[in-house]
């Protein structure tokens, strides 16, 4: 049995956080079989308070200040940056900017640790919150399909699982710190997208004058009434479209919303809200007001409710604890190839694997050489699905391929690193390791599910090099 | 007693029932096969393709009954008649165990043996009968293989690998072929030597504690066929043992076992005992006494 310590981090656009959790893993094959490791337990030891995110301007993170904010939260866990073995930093909602995103980088790195990665993405985030909140494991343990709404202080970010499979995703820019107030009542601040659903709604409202209860509910209800679009519960109008966030997908059709789990800092502000109007502007945004119209809303009311686990912690709880996976326990790499960090991946299709098996290395050479033009990048992986129970005389076929042409489309000192899917990792590696001599460091994992345009972390290998850890990002900061 | 106009007559009403009800697909009776029966094979019910369909006709939930009867190769959602399995079932369950059957009692392809240039040699059991009966005998080469084994094969190597039927002469024909070459090459590359392979009939898994004392191997490793069950019948060991002697404690032996194609795969296989062969060389134990 083997212990990992994990880091989450998550810079939200109103809240920051640090958690940090225990990861234990352990070969679960019987004896008599090759070894399976497992993730076998998950432990969140330590959770921060929840710190409004320090700004500068609206837009602008205060660096300094997430880095204090950070070192001492690792001071009372006592923790050092160096026991952190994975994890994740990550910025989200309207925070989740490019210069944000360089300086929390900067500023973080040292307690980043070698393999503590920076992902981010309103897609990847709903996942993660979806995964932190408890809904992705509900959906396994009772086989159906839960729809999470993770409402932060930006955006709500949205995700269906069925039975532990991701089945949409989607965000859309509502959130309860989209108009900031005073105690008084008075706007302090509107955002763009409530500023649209104020046009459409035509409410009255505008920085510097007070705004009522009334005004503030019927905005929310609005944006509760927007959430049961998005989730098919009505019909949508335009304006759906227009406050979807940037770079997200389109939620889509998923399974019927019949069990819904909220989570997000606004979970929170729906039992809150229970208790009238009169202290609704303590937190000097409308998250209260969201709360209850979320809570009221017919249509989001008639689903069932799944408790959620985490509420606000959500996100930084599923970023500290299931970012990480592991690769099969049968695997093979040259000593000292790991840690690799932020290695984009060239993903093939099985019709793309079989191609180049037939034609042999020069079409994959080729097909490394448009990847890295493409992607204006010097560095890649190879992840393809494999070969079901393949001969030995295939495996050996399609080392040759793979070291010919990576070792030719590469800089001389990058490894080639390929991510199966089949469990044929170790004789393939092995058949690498004899195909490209002492002239290159290479590696075959397997077990790991890529895709098109992901980026990979692989960490130091554990229980006795038999795996290793793995991140799979699907954006990454510039 | 029946004669056979009437077993003819009973067999067409019944192929006219079903095909009636649209629940098999059977020949019209004049592209009709010689059988006999007048029922025409048009599926494989003992394949992978056809268990995985349910064959429930209203289920609650069918793709959580999917999902499950992915999980696993056990018979659920089949349904039943009354307190008895429906006939598809129990064909089913007749045809696996048939399959079985045949396993243990067929013989390895000569075919293959010969493509992979495996002398072939054999215990002391003299057919499958006495081999099934006699496990003592099984466990002893014959007065002719340990001639031949000394003749033609390589004294004190590391490493001596050989297979053997056991009790599935099929799971040697699913993945010798791929597990040999990937084991052999693996070793090399090591730098141990490897002895001449061969093939032993009739084998069980003591014998190669018989090989290792006629060949003077530092570890000898069988891949032998696992005794089938109902799931599949392509199984394959590997039993490892360090410096055997006829006799030596079962515990002595470290095994890989589950090598089929839905299991470990045989070349995956192949260079996970390559280590594991590597490491009992280091050690210089298997079994229970090799630490993990």
């Amino acid at each position: 049995m083997s212990t990992i310590i994990s880091v989450g981090i998550d810079i939200g656009t109103s809240t920051t956080q640090v958690i940090f959790s225990r990861i234990t893993m352990d070969n679960t094959a019987g004896y008599f079989t090759a070894p399976r490791i497992s993730i076998v337990a998950k432990d969140v030891f330590f959770r921060s308070e929840v710190y409004f995110t320090p700004l500068k301007t609206m837009a602008l993170i205060d660096g300094d200040a997430v880095r204090d904010i950070v070192a001492e939260e690792f001071r009372k866990a006592g923790i050092r940056p160096s026991d952190v073995d994975t994890g994740a930093v990550i910025i989200t909602g309207e925070s989740a900017r490019k210069e944000n995103a360089a300086l929390v980088l900067e500023k973080l790195s040292d307690f980043a640790g070698e393999f503590v990665v920076s992902t981010a993405g309103p897609d990847l985030e709903s996942i993660i919150a979806g995964k932190g909140s408890g809904a992705y494991q509900y959906s396994i343990d009772n086989d159906c399909a839960v729809i999470n709404l993770d409402v932060g202080g930006g955006t709500t970010n949205i995700v269906s699982f069925y039975a532990g499979e991701v089945t949409g995703k989607g965000c859309f820019d509502i959130g309860g710190r989209l108009i900031r107030l005073d105690r008084d009542g008075t706007v302090r601040s509107i955002s763009p997208a409530a500023q649209r659903i104020i046009e459409e709604q035509k409410l009255p409202l505008r920085v510097g004058e007070r705004a009522t209860d009334e005004q503030l509910l019927r905005l929310t209800d609005r944006m509760a009434e927007l959430l049961a679009e998005a989730l098919g519960l009505k019909e949508e109008s335009t304006l759906l479209h227009k406050i979807q966030t940037p770079n997200s997908s389109w939620l889509g059709q998923t399974h019927t919303a019949s069990r819904i789990c909220f989570s997000g800092g606004v979970a929170d502000c729906m039992e809150q809200s229970r208790a009238g109007t009169a202290d609704f502007l303590r937190f000097g945004d409308i998250g209260l007001y969201l709360g209850r119209s979320i809570r009221t809303n017919p249509l989001l009311a008639a689903a069932r409710q799944v408790p959620a686990h985490e509420t606000i912690r959500a996100t930084v709880v599923g970023a500290g604890t299931y970012t990480t996976s592991l690769s099969g326990s049968t695997i093979s790499y040259s000593d000292g190839i790991f840690p690799v960090k932020n290695v984009p991946a060239l993903k093939l299709s099985y019709q793309e694997q079989q191609e180049f098996l037939d034609k042999g290395g020069e079409s994959l050479y080729q097909k490394c050489r448009w990847f890295l033009e493409q992607n204006d990048t010097e560095n890649l992986l190879l992840a393809m699905p494999g070969k079901l129970d393949p001969t030995y005389a295939e495996i050996k076929h399609m080392a040759k391929c793979i070291v010919d042409a990576m070792m030719r489309a590469l800089p001389p000192e990058a490894p080639v690193i390929v991510v199966v899917e089949q469990d044929i990792a170790k004789a393939l590696g092995n058949a690498m390791k004899q195909e490209a001599g002492n002239q290159r460091r290479v590696a075959a994992i397997d077990s790991i599910k890529i895709d098109v345009n992901d980026f990979v972390d692989i960490g130091r290998p554990l229980m006795d090099g038999l795996v290793v850890p793995v991140v799979v990002k699907t954006l990454l900061f510039g | 007693m029946l004669d056979q106009k009437w077993i003819d007559m009973i067999a067409d009403e019944v192929a006219r029932q079903l095909r009636a009800q649209g629940k098999v697909i059977l020949p019209e009776p004049s592209d009709r096969p010689d059988f006999g029966s007048g029922v025409a094979i048009t599926e494989d019910i003992a394949s992978a393709e056809s268990k995985a369909k349910t064959l429930l006709t209203n289920p609650q939930d069918a793709e959580a009954l999917a999902r499950m009867k992915k999980r696993t190769t056990a018979r659920i959602g089949v349904g039943r008649t009354g307190c008895r399995l429906n006939t598809q079932t129990m064909l089913t369950l007749r045809a696996d165990h048939a399959k079985a059957q045949d396993s243990v009692f067929t013989d390895v392809d000569p075919r293959l043996i010969e493509r992979l240039h495996l002398m072939s040699v054999q215990t002391q059991c003299d057919c499958k009968d006495t081999y099934i009966t006699r496990p003592d005998l099984g466990r002893k080469l014959n007065d002719e293989a340990v001639e031949l084994l000394k003749t033609n094969c390589a004294k004190n190597p590391d490493v001596q690998i050989y297979a053997s039927d056991g009790l599935s002469s099929t799971a040697i024909e699913a993945n010798l072929e791929r597990i040999l070459p990937a084991l052999t090459e693996g070793l090399q590359a090591k730098g141990l030597s490897v002895g001449t392979p061969f093939y032993l009939r009739f084998g069980r898994v003591g014998a190669e504690d018989h090989v290792a004392e006629i060949l003077g191997a530092k570890v000898v490793c069988v891949l032998i066929g696992e005794r089938p069950g109902l799931a599949t019948a392509e199984s394959m060991s590997a039993y490892i043992v360090c410096d055997a002697h006829v006799g030596i404690p079962e515990s002595k032996r470290t095994v890989v076992s589950n090598i089929h194609k839905n299991g470990l795969s045989a070349v995956e296989a192949g260079a996970y005992i390559t280590e594991v062969i590597a490491e009992i060389l280091r050690q210089k134990k298997s079994g229970v006494d090799l630490v993990k």
